[in-house]
């Protein structure tokens, strides 16, 4: 990450970061005789925030499960800080994935996988609910929140055991579109203050740009272009350096239509 | 046996477990109001029913030779209940009831379990007991009175073999029907298999498990009155046999009674079983946990 990404952040101090890098090298994923991503070279920097977007099915998904460890890759390396493990990273999908049958405080206490009934649980879980907004509906059913709030409580189990590498898949995309702006804000401002390096898939060009530090144009399952965000946050919509950034997107988005 | 032992569909897991939830819906206006006039109207049939029944064989349009009067049965009620019969023989189906139920279930729920998780155990035993399932349970009276005699393990291998099917079916049903969405977020969160199955797949089956358990309950209730109306020599069916002996056609109504009363319990118990363990439920409007 360019040191000028930073220069417009008064506002907002950054400190070190507590995230991880990353490297990925040649990745590729085959379903059956399908590649569906090949080659994929990148390399992150801790703490920075990247978003991955591309029309459907040009393999966003596939990626963030290689690099989350849900899939293993046919050909290539993926390393975090220097490892192979993937461990420190934590997924939000774009369904919540909240267990019903257990309280709101329950289902962030899962973040903390195996020490997850500790007494230190129990206190985090519920500041990790404050956190995200939604502390009073700590003792209520999932099934009774709104979808907003239900991404937040997923956020909230993500977030609880202070992950090093966040990776996001549309977990915005089934909200309307104020929640979703006030979830842009939310997410901006605990990666901000929590310093994890965030990954962050999405078709949302306005939401790319609004959260990006680079934003990673995926063609066919491979990188067609890597485009830097060098705008001060908090970044604004009605801003002509923003709308530039949103319309080379969206035109070389819509280009790959008109060439495929 | 195999109809009731059938899957049903997940919308039938609770909706038709409560009726009365629904009826107090706020999709409903004045569904309170509704519920409370309509709690009378619904004893409103019975009871015409019985003052018809009373006034029929009170003017000699049913003889007491083919059906007593309520007031006849509820004398016979009340005689044997002083006599203590009645305690005696309801207390003696009730306990094979619920020994059949429990030795069946637990062995249900355990192959269901085992079924779901385990391809190796699906393999060894789901076709096996698929084919068993395809025999009327009923139709193996005559081989296990020649098996057990008349005693209790006759009764109590019937009971066990009608609801062990019942509750097998839905068990696997639900472990098999488990999102795997939750069960993949489980494991990012390096919840081991143990816990896996606490806070994932066991809650998932619970409803499932419970429709199973509700079919398993008319199964025992029928298995049993066959059982021991054919051999037995204890419990309300072989009072009822007994009386048929004797021409008392007043305990044999009874006995009828009685058979329904318990079932009535049965599903009762249950129901509020259900409300409690399922209480995360949308159907079972949610109260805070
Ligand atoms: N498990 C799978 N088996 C077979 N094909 C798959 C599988 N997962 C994804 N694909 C295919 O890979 C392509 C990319 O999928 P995905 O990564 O989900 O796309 P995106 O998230 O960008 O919409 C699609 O054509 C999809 O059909
Ligand atoms: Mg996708």
């Amino acid at each position: 990450m360019s040191a000028a990404v930073f220069a417009g952040q008064a506002a907002v101090p950054r400190q070190p970061s507590l995230g991880a890098g990353m490297a990925l090298r040649g990745l590729a994923k085959r379903f059956g005789v399908k590649t569906v991503l090949r080659d994929v070279d990148l390399d992150i920097d801790a703490g920075e925030f990247v978003v991955i977007v591309g029309r459907s099915g040009c393999g966003k998904t596939t990626l963030l499960r290689l690099i989350a460890g849900l899939d293993a890759a046919d050909a290539g390396e993926l390393r975090i800080d220097g490892e192979r493990a993937t461990d420190c990273v934590r997924v939000m999908f774009q369904e919540h994935r909240l267990l019903p049958w257990a309280s709101v405080a329950a289902n962030v206490r899962i973040g903390f996988g195996p020490a997850r009934n500790s007494a230190e649980a129990q206190a985090r879980a519920r500041a990790a609910l404050g956190e995200v907004g939604i502390g009073e509906r700590a003792d209520d059913w999932p099934s009774v929140l709104s979808g907003g709030q239900k991404q937040r409580a997923a956020l909230a189990r993500a977030l609880v055991s202070n992950p090093r590498v966040l990776a996001l898949d549309e977990p915005l995309g089934a909200l309307d579109a104020l929640t979703r702006i006030e979830m842009q804000n939310l997410l901006e401002s605990v990666w901000l203050k929590e310093r994890f390096t965030a990954i962050l898939v999405t078709h949302d060009v306005a939401e790319a740009v609004r959260l990006g530090d680079r934003i990673v144009l995926l063609e066919g399952g491979e990188i067609a272009q890597i485009i830097p965000v060098d705008l001060p946050r908090p970044r604004r919509r009605g801003d002509p350096a923003f709308a530039r950034i949103e319309d080379i997107l969206l035109g070389r988005l819509l280009g790959a239509t008109a060439a495929s | 046996m195999s109809d009731a032992a059938g899957i049903a569909s997940p919308d039938a897991a609770t909706a038709p477990a409560q009726p009365e939830a629904r009826e107090l819906s706020p999709t409903r206006p004045f569904g309170f109001r509704n519920a409370i006039a309509r709690a009378p109207l619904g004893w409103l049939a019975p009871a015409v029913a019985l003052v018809v029944w009373q006034a029929s064989s009170a003017f000699g349009a049913l003889g007491d030779d083919v059906m007593p009067s309520p007031l006849a049965v509820l004398q016979a009620g009340v005689r044997l209940t002083l006599s203590g019969a009645l305690f005696v023989h309801g207390a003696v189906s009730g306990a094979r009831a619920l020994a059949g139920l429990l030795v069946g279930g637990l062995l249900g729920i355990g192959f269901g379990l085992a079924n779901g998780l385990s391809r190796t155990s699906e393999e060894l035993s789901n076709s096996t007991l698929q084919m068993i399932r395809n025999v009327p349970h009923l139709a193996l009276i005559p081989l296990v009175i020649l098996w057990f005699g008349i005693g209790e393990s006759a009764k109590l291998f019937l009971v066990a073999l009608g609801v062990f099917f019942p509750i097998y079916i839905n068990t696997l049903h639900g472990v098999k029907t488990v999102d795997p969405q939750l069960l993949e977020m489980g494991r990012t969160y390096g919840l081991d298999n143990k816990a896996l199955f606490r806070e994932v797949i066991f809650p998932a089956a619970l409803p499932s498990i419970f429709v199973g358990l509700r079919f398993a309950l008319g199964v025992m209730w029928l298995t049993l009155i066959v059982a021991e109306t054919i051999s037995a020599q204890s419990g309300i069916g072989y009072m009822a046999m007994q009386a048929r002996e004797f021409m008392q056609l007043d305990v044999v109504v009874l006995a009828i009674l009685i058979y329904a009363l318990l079932g009535k319990l049965a599903d009762v118990v249950t129901r509020a079983l259900e409300r409690r363990m399922l209480r995360w439920h949308p159907a079972f409007q949610a109260a805070a946990p």
